[in-house]
């Protein structure tokens, strides 16, 4: 891909989109930020609530250590600066959905401060150009409960279940320039949740949500007025608002209007952001240091366990399937996309390299082709999914091994998984049937058979029509009913050719 | 027989413990009391059966020679700020009456647990705001002291926790709960002529206590002595792991450690303090609580705490507006008062419901903490209120290099008439001008009855001591106890 930079085409010119992102991630973990409550997603309507969630009088929040945990744990993923010396503010305002009256949140010292992370900016092309994204902060707060509105004919309805969980704001800077950046960014800081455990990262449930500033200005200049689009809840959504956010402020300024700061709606079905309030209205949160806690100290002790607890990262992963294992680029970053891809990977790698007596690095390009290539085919043509109940570990091990030795060939070895998923079949009997041999009298008595029927052909191929190399292996291959070793198959059929 | 509610804590738990009566004559003598006692408006709800229940459990566990508790035996009044389970909990308010709570605070299950029983739940002022317990909306308590000039004016019994101090001095109850938040059970104690302890903040959980302004309301007991009032403490205190500002320290043994020997200890003499145009009686009982606990051994030293005269406007910066967010949970939506004339919206409810739920008081704290804290205005108040509040811990800090305890007069006045200062917010938030400032500081600070005034009136000298120093303040209490012999009780007319 070109790094040529996105631009709107105005009537007036270009523009160019500036976009911020701060990401809403639900904390992981069994109970709420400041009560013992659970947090299971699809729980019966308050059956999740504490006497803290519902405000009741006298009642009092303890931090949960684990929420503080994984937020610090996720700070250090982005190699952001944590706060030791942290505080509780409480924002104010009246919703029903808000049972305190105000959200604990953290404005004034946040648990997290600066860090970054590092996107590619074409997935497709992981050696191209990267772009480092500035994160502001990260703070935790607690989540509200939820309204339903379609109860009853005349009244609202308050579910207090999410009613404080725990979330992350993560704040990024203004660093995002183009709707591919925006999705590669958040895709990005997803895959690094779920790396670190921190978040299962699934948008659909809303445990993941990004509030998108977007403004736009003629390049070079300054900031324009941003505004603000609400809770959207996919990397594609993201990317329609900035593209549909964007393309409206251009035409608004270039007919002759200004963008107001106001904090918008995005509606898919229409593919546009709407206003939901402009700053007039407004809320003075009367932000102020929450009197019920004390300020959060952590202590080295604490920072150790965060730190020693992080599992590799997606950057340092694919570095070193790269580099150690000796994977293409390409495979090594289709390999560390999603956290579960790459346990699944580093397992069956284990495995085959136990099974087969060699290194790791040995046995990785093959294990990753099998996993990235032929496997999912295998599977789709089976009709079934990569949970199949027979689709274990050992049977991969199985035939990744028997095609590594030689024993079976590559096109053998799918032909056999498949049979294997879908029928009543031994699959150590299937390979051992499906042995390819490696007899060389057997082969070579094959091609003799092969070019003794087909004079003709050796004439043409050897006037020049080299493509029938490939027909005789094909033939040889079909006599032998594909148990010929491809490798002798064509060193016996080159030699026999001249 | 003795009458039994001439009797206190320490006297009815050995009383109870010997055999010399049971527990349930004790709570029988008391419930009688209170019946007879409704003119005091004392009680807003009265729980004679559970009074009784608990005095059976004690005299079970005595024939069963089980051990009976630090207040086995003794029943008490409960602040209505503290959530009781099964019984109404309204903090004096209409937003909250009818409001019964599934949990019992820590404060009041300790309690329970060191074998006292309830005989009610105490009328205070409406959450806990105010100086005369006249905010509540159950009406005000009337103190059972009158002056001695032959009228019946109705006087204040003090506030906030003005239900307790009308209890216990007018003998319906031994010992009652209090929360101290800028002097609340420390004014009323005075103005009753019984003793108080506000402990160090932390040291009784907060949890289950209907929440004024957490950074400073602390738990404490009301009694008639120094040593009920240690051994009460004793029963209220310890770290709650569900507070997350408690004290995560052990409760001393502050009955066994009390001492009225003062030799070796540094008293200190706040220069401040003295204003001018002093009320006369309140400086010479000041005077006479020197003499006494000289006479005790100690050394007097004179000390300032430059900005004492910055501690009542901070507290009435700080106070309103974490009471202003604390409060903002009372919006009709989950339980108590709901207010939804016809038609209303969401706006409308919260609208209507905290206009007819709240109090004039408590609306003028809650406008009061939401404009200190508004956009603009936060760093002129809240956040100057806030250095202020440091100052005045750095001034207690500087003196105790000097000092070991400070002694103060409790309040710039005696008892006052109801009525005398409700119209005037300003010259009733001056009561608390000596209360104040250990609040701030988180101190213990404790009033003890030192004589009468002229008019036949208890007045209160305050004792504050250094942090976790509870014993130090219970002992220089002793001290002015040993000596004031403060025996009057007010005459009987209701």
């Amino acid at each position: 891909m070109s790094n040529t930079a996105y631009r709107i085409q105005g009537a007036t010119g270009e523009w160019e989109v500036v976009i911020g992102l701060e990401v809403h991630a639900q904390v992981t973990s069994n109970s709420k930020l400041f009560s013992g409550a659970a947090t299971a997603f699809g729980a019966e309507p308050n059956t999740q609530v504490s006497l803290v969630d519902a405000a009741m009088p006298g009642m009092l929040p303890v931090p949960n250590r684990e929420c503080i945990r994984q937020a610090v744990r996720t700070g250090m993923a982005v190699g952001a600066q944590i706060n030791k010396w942290s505080r509780f503010d409480r924002k104010n305002y009246f919703y029903a959905d808000l049972p305190q009256g105000y959200q604990i949140s953290q404005l004034y010292h946040p648990l997290v401060g600066e860090g970054a992370l590092e996107v590619i900016l074409d997935e497709k092309d992981p050696e191209g150009s990267t772009k480092t994204i500035g994160i502001e902060r990260i703070h935790v707060e607690q989540d509200a409960g939820k309204l339903m509105h379609d109860q009853h004919p005349t009244m609202s309805y308050v579910d207090l279940n999410r009613s404080g969980v725990a979330l992350m704001e993560i704040v990024s800077r203004p660093d995002m320039r183009s709707p591919a950046e925006a999705g590669a960014y958040l895709a990005k800081l997803r895959q690094i949740l779920r790396y670190v455990g921190s978040c299962d990262g699934n948008m659909d449930q809303g445990s993941m949500r990004a509030d998108v500033n977007v403004s736009v200005r003629r390049p070079g200049d300054e900031f324009g007025t941003r505004t603000e689009t609400k809770n959207v809840n996919s990397v594609r959504f993201v990317m329609a608002v900035v593209e549909s956010e964007a393309r409206r402020q251009v035409d608004l300024i270039e007919d002759g209007g200004t963008v107001v700061q106001e904090t918008r709606l995005y509606d898919p079905d229409r593919n546009e952001t709407r206003s939901m309030r402009s700053k007039e209205d407004a809320h003075d949160y009367r932000y102020f240091p929450d009197p019920d806690l004390l300020p959060l100290e952590l202590d080295d002790a604490f920072l150790e366990d965060c730190r020693a607890s992080l599992p590799e990262l997606p950057d340092a992963k694919r570095h070193r399937y790269e580099t150690a294992l000796g994977l293409s680029p390409y495979n090594a970053n289709a390999l560390t996309a999603d956290v579960q891809t790459a346990r699944e990977f580093e397992a069956l790698l284990t495995s085959v390299a136990a099974a087969s007596g060699k290194g790791e690095a040995d046995v990785a390009k093959r294990v990753a082709n099998w996993m990235l290539s032929e496997q999912p085919g295998v599977l789709s043509a089976a009709g079934v999914g990569s949970d199949h109940a027979k689709n274990t570990i050992e049977a991969n091990t199985a035939i990744v091994v028997a095609t590594e030795s030689g024993l079976i060939s590559g096109s053998k070895a799918k032909e056999i998984f498949e049979t294997y998923l879908t029928g009543d079949v031994d699959l150590a009997a299937e390979i051992e049937a499906n042995k390819q041999t490696s007899d060389t009298g057997a082969i070579e008595a094959a091609v003799d058979a092969i070019l003794a029927a087909n004079a003709d052909k050796i004439a043409e191929y050897k006037a020049g029509k080299e493509n029938l190399f490939g027909f005789f292996v094909g033939q040889t291959m079909k006599a032998m009913q594909g148990k010929g070793n491809p490798q002798l198959v064509n060193q016996v059929l080159r030699a026999k050719l001249g | 027989m003795t009458d039994l509610t001439n009797l206190g804590v320490a006297a009815i738990r050995d009383g109870v413990a010997a055999g010399d009566f049971t527990a349930v004559e004790v709570a029988e003598a008391f419930n009688a009391n209170v019946a007879a006692a409704a003119a005091l408006n004392a009680f807003i709800v009265t729980t004679p059966e559970r009074a009784i229940e608990a005095a059976q459990a004690t005299d079970a566990r005595r024939a069963a020679g089980q051990p009976l508790g630090k207040m086995g035996g003794v029943p008490i009044g409960m602040k209505d700020l503290f959530a009781t389970k099964g019984v109404q909990t309204t903090a004096a308010s209409h937003i909250l009456e009818g409001f019964v709570p599934e949990y019992e605070s820590t404060v009041s299950q300790k309690l329970w647990d060191a074998g006292a029983g309830m005989l009610g739940k105490l009328n205070l002022d409406q959450f806990a705001m105010g100086s005369s317990n006249e905010t509540s909306y159950f009406g005000n308590v009337i103190s059972p002291w009158r002056r001695n000039d032959g009228g019946n004016a109705a006087m204040a019994p003090g506030g906030s926790s003005g239900g307790s101090s009308a209890a216990v001095s007018a003998r319906l109850a031994p010992a009652a709960t209090g929360t101290d938040t800028g002097g609340s059970i420390r004014q009323p104690a005075a103005f009753t002529g019984i003793s108080g302890i506000k402990p160090t903040y932390g040291r009784c959980s907060r949890w289950g206590i209907v929440a004024f302004a957490s950074s400073l309301d602390q738990a404490g007991p009301m009694a008639r002595d120094v040593r009920d009032c240690a051994i009460m403490l004793e029963a209220m205190a310890g770290f709650d792991p569900k507070d997350a500002t408690s004290l995560d320290l052990p409760v001393p043994a502050w009955e066994a450690g009390l001492s009225a020997d003062m030799k070796g200890k540094k008293v200190g003499i706040p220069r401040e303090y003295r204003m001018d145009g002093m009320d006369a009686d309140v400086a010479a009982s000041w005077d006479q609580g020197i003499a006494w606990l000289k006479d005790a051994g100690a050394e007097i030293v004179e000390i300032s705490l430059p900005h004492t005269k910055y501690a009542l406007p901070a507290y009435y910066i700080i106070a309103p507006a974490e009471a202003s967010s604390n409060l903002a949970r009372y919006d009709g939506v989950r339980y108590g008062l709901r207010d939804l004339p016809d038609g209303a919206g969401l706006q409308d409810m919260y609208a209507a419901t905290r206009a007819a739920g709240f109090g004039p008081e408590v609306k003028r704290r809650i406008l009061i903490g939401t404009y200190v804290l508004s956009a603009g205005f936060y760093d002129a108040y809240y956040t100057q209120a806030q250095k202020v509040r440091t100052l005045i811990s750095h001034d207690y800090k500087n003196a105790f290099t000097e000092c070991d305890v400070i002694l103060a007069p409790t309040a710039p006045t005696a008892a006052f008439g109801l009525g005398e200062k409700s119209d005037d917010p300003l010259a009733m938030y001056l009561n608390d001008v000596f209360a104040v400032p250990a609040s701030l500081a988180g101190l213990p600070a404790m009033s003890v009855p030192a004589g009468l005034n002229r008019e036949g009136l208890p007045l209160g000298l305050q004792i504050v001591g250094r942090p976790f120093d509870e014993q130090g303040v219970l002992n220089a209490g002793l001290v002015i106890e040993q000596r004031a012999h403060f025996s009057a009780k007010p005459e009987r007319w209701w």
